[in-house]
């Protein structure tokens, strides 16, 4: 067996057990947090004795161990049970509401990639002279205000001030996608509307541009840092010495080597946009996953709560995985070690 | 009479700094015939390095760095050469050899990957399989059993001795005019550098090759070099054929640095002074050997 194989099952077989870890805990919160679910699905007009009846319905009257016990053999048959704010499966919800969050993290991810490495990579290159500074000026911006106040203010000058760009939404009411993953952009582009692909893209660049400003300047930052320490290495001078041109010693020689310290960083940051999408999601009246939740945190709604919950702990998860997977990818070291670790 | 594959004339640096100028170099002039072994012998800080990296061009793109002086490969002036043309001479007409071989290769890619980058320096557009078939036969060359174990292996795979081969090998691969060995092999344990310096002399000779070779271990030196100049502290101190210098040392600091060296008899760590007044006397040149005297 391979070691990236290898390493591959031991990452999965470990991010099952945050997952069981993952649901304990939310599952617990949840019920101690106070306030009757039951009372709150109802409202305050509903009789003791219809509350009684959806608390023994919900389980909620039985012992602890015996509810967790329910949940699990429920989620084994792929089953997160009713919402009580939609009225429909907590599955159907999350299929409903995922999509969209994950093509704004997925465009979010990709303009941090795309802007923040190379703004390190150049700001690396020409370290200490006036193009540095600036690239230092604009990603301690990004890093220096949190991404809900870039949504606002991005908003307001992009969308307000100067109407480029739309001031919420995913998609114009003009346009009708025919719904097939639930990701605008490819639905648009499966039914070969490439004004709608267009109208799309328009509609995620500011939300985007705003979930992805701190992420821009942590990796333009952290790959400039990890760049700047490769440029010591003899292997640059080594490089220098015979006579590569500067560009193709950052792309190629300084760059790969430097990546392998980023990467994990850079995914980390990928996946903690899934939650502070909650409030940049707020913000443009996104409909996504961020904002169920919060609706359904508000409502007590623990079949909800706890689904949402998982379901992004997965994500995070997954991007974690496959973080490591391309990490070892570039590593040798990892690649070829016969102890993966 | 030809050029000499290198010529230096009265070779100033100094780095501007917060505090004012600093000047490492005092005016060094040596020069390199074609094929000829030439060390360069100092103790750290002297300034040898440096010297090797302003003849690649490398103190030149360091801000800060300025230099006076006169060097010139093959007759051609380096200080009128642009940027681009300086880039065009490194790896392909001058070549250089580092002290630590493993973290002078690169640890992401394959030697099969750095070779082929190598080879594309010397001849641009060169395919995979032509690099790879060239690459056997330098490794070949420098002595390595399994060459096609090696191209697909990673630096950290291989010894230090193996990686020191490579690097012969690739310093070696566009056959330069020059190459430039800065203390090559000080990272190895003596017996493999000695295997991987005799390897190294060998392909030089073989080659046609001009070398410098800047060291502070007088026992490789002696062994390798046809010529030596002596620096310290930025000056030549004494210059001459090896075995001139060796047997009848006239400088107060070569005679001071060949005291330095540890017995095997074990007579302790000899005790010099750090101010010798007499360290800084004039250049000494052996009879015979003085720039004037050698130079066309």
């Amino acid at each position: 067996m391979s070691p990236v194989v290898r390493l591959l099952i031991k990452r999965i077989a470990t991010s099952f057990i945050v997952l069981v870890g993952v649901s304990l805990l939310i599952f617990t919160i949840a019920r101690v947090i106070p306030g009757d679910p039951a009372r709150i699905a109802l409202g305050p007009n509903a009789s003791a004795e219809a509350v009684e009846a959806l608390r023994d319905k919900l389980h909620l009257n039985d012992a602890f161990v015996v509810q967790y016990g329910y949940f699990v053999a429920d989620l084994a048959r792929g089953d997160l049970g009713q919402s009580l704010y939609s009225n429909r499966p907590v599955t159907a919800d999350i299929a409903a509401y995922l999509p969209a969050t994950l093509e704004l993290v997925f465009f979010a991810g990709t303009t941090m990639i795309l802007i923040g490495v190379p703004l390190g990579m150049l700001a690396a290159r020409y370290r200490d002279r006036p193009l540095d500074h600036g690239i230092r000026l604009f990603t301690m911006l990004g890093v220096s205000a949190p991404d809900f106040v870039w949504a606002v203010i991005l908003m307001l000058i992009f969308a307000y001030f100067l109407p480029i760009f739309p001031i919420a939404g995913r998609i114009s009411d003009s346009f009708a996608v025919p719904p097939v993953t639930g990701f605008l952009t490819i639905d648009s582009l499966i039914a070969g509307d490439f004004a709608a692909f267009g109208n799309v893209l328009w509609h995620l660049a500011l939300p985007a541009f705003a979930l992805s400003f701190a992420g821009i300047g942590q990796s333009a930052r952290l790959t400039r840092a990890n760049m700047v320490e490769t440029y010591r290495k003899p292997f640059i001078e080594m490089a220098l010495a015979f006579g590569f041109p500067q560009g193709r010693i950052a792309r190629r020689f300084a760059f790969k080597p430097s990546m392998i310290p980023s990467l994990t960083v850079i995914g980390l940051d990928l996946a903690s946009m899934l939650g502070n999408a909650f409030l940049v999601e707020q913000i443009f009246a996104w409909p996504g996953l961020s904002r169920y939740g919060v609706a359904v945190i508000l409502r007590k709604d623990l079949n909800a709560i706890v689904g949402t919950v998982l379901i992004i702990s997965a994500m995070f998860l997954i991007v974690n995985i496959v973080v490591d997977l391309l990490v070892a990818l570039i590593n040798p070291r990892i690649r070829l070690s016969q102890r993966s670790s | 009479m030809t050029a000499p594959t290198l010529a230096i004339d009265d070779l100033r640096l100094g780095f501007r700094g917060w505090a004012g100028t600093v000047e490492v170099l005092h005016g060094i002039s040596l020069h390199i015939a074609k094929g000829e072994r030439v060390a360069l012998v100092g103790e750290s800080g002297s300034g040898k390095s440096v010297t090797a990296r302003l003849v690649l061009g490398l103190v030149q793109e360091l801000r800060g760095a300025r230099y006076s002086g006169r060097m010139a490969f093959e007759g051609r002036d380096l200080g009128a050469l642009s940027r681009r043309e300086r880039e065009a001479l490194r790896g392909d007409r001058i070549s250089m050899i580092f002290q630590d071989p493993t973290s002078s290769l690169n640890p992401v890619y394959t030697i099969g990957t750095l070779f082929h980058e190598v080879l594309l320096r010397g001849t641009p557009g060169i395919g995979t399989a032509e690099a790879r078939e060239r690459a056997v036969a330098a490794l070949a060359d420098v002595a390595i059993a399994d060459p096609g174990r090696v191209l697909s292996s990673y630096a950290f795979q291989l010894s230090g001795g193996m990686n020191q081969r490579v690097l012969i090998a690739m310093a070696l691969a566009n056959n330069p005019a020059l190459l430039l060995a800065d203390e090559p092999g000080t990272a190895l344990d003596v017996t493999v550098q000695a295997q991987t310096l005799t390897l190294m002399q060998q392909l030089v000779a073989r080659h046609g090759t001009s070398m410098l070779f800047i060291s502070h271990n007088l026992g490789v030196v002696r062994e390798f070099a046809d010529r030596v100049y002596v620096i310290y502290k930025g000056r030549i101190v004494e210059q001459g054929p090896t075995e001139a210098l060796f047997d009848n040392p006239l400088h107060p600091y070569t005679r001071a640095l060949m005291a330095a060296v540890p017995r095997i008899t074990g007579e302790g760590i000899p005790e010099i002074d750090e101010e010798q007044t007499g360290f800084y006397a004039p250049l000494v040149a052996h009879p015979g050997h003085s720039e004037a005297e050698l130079r066309p």
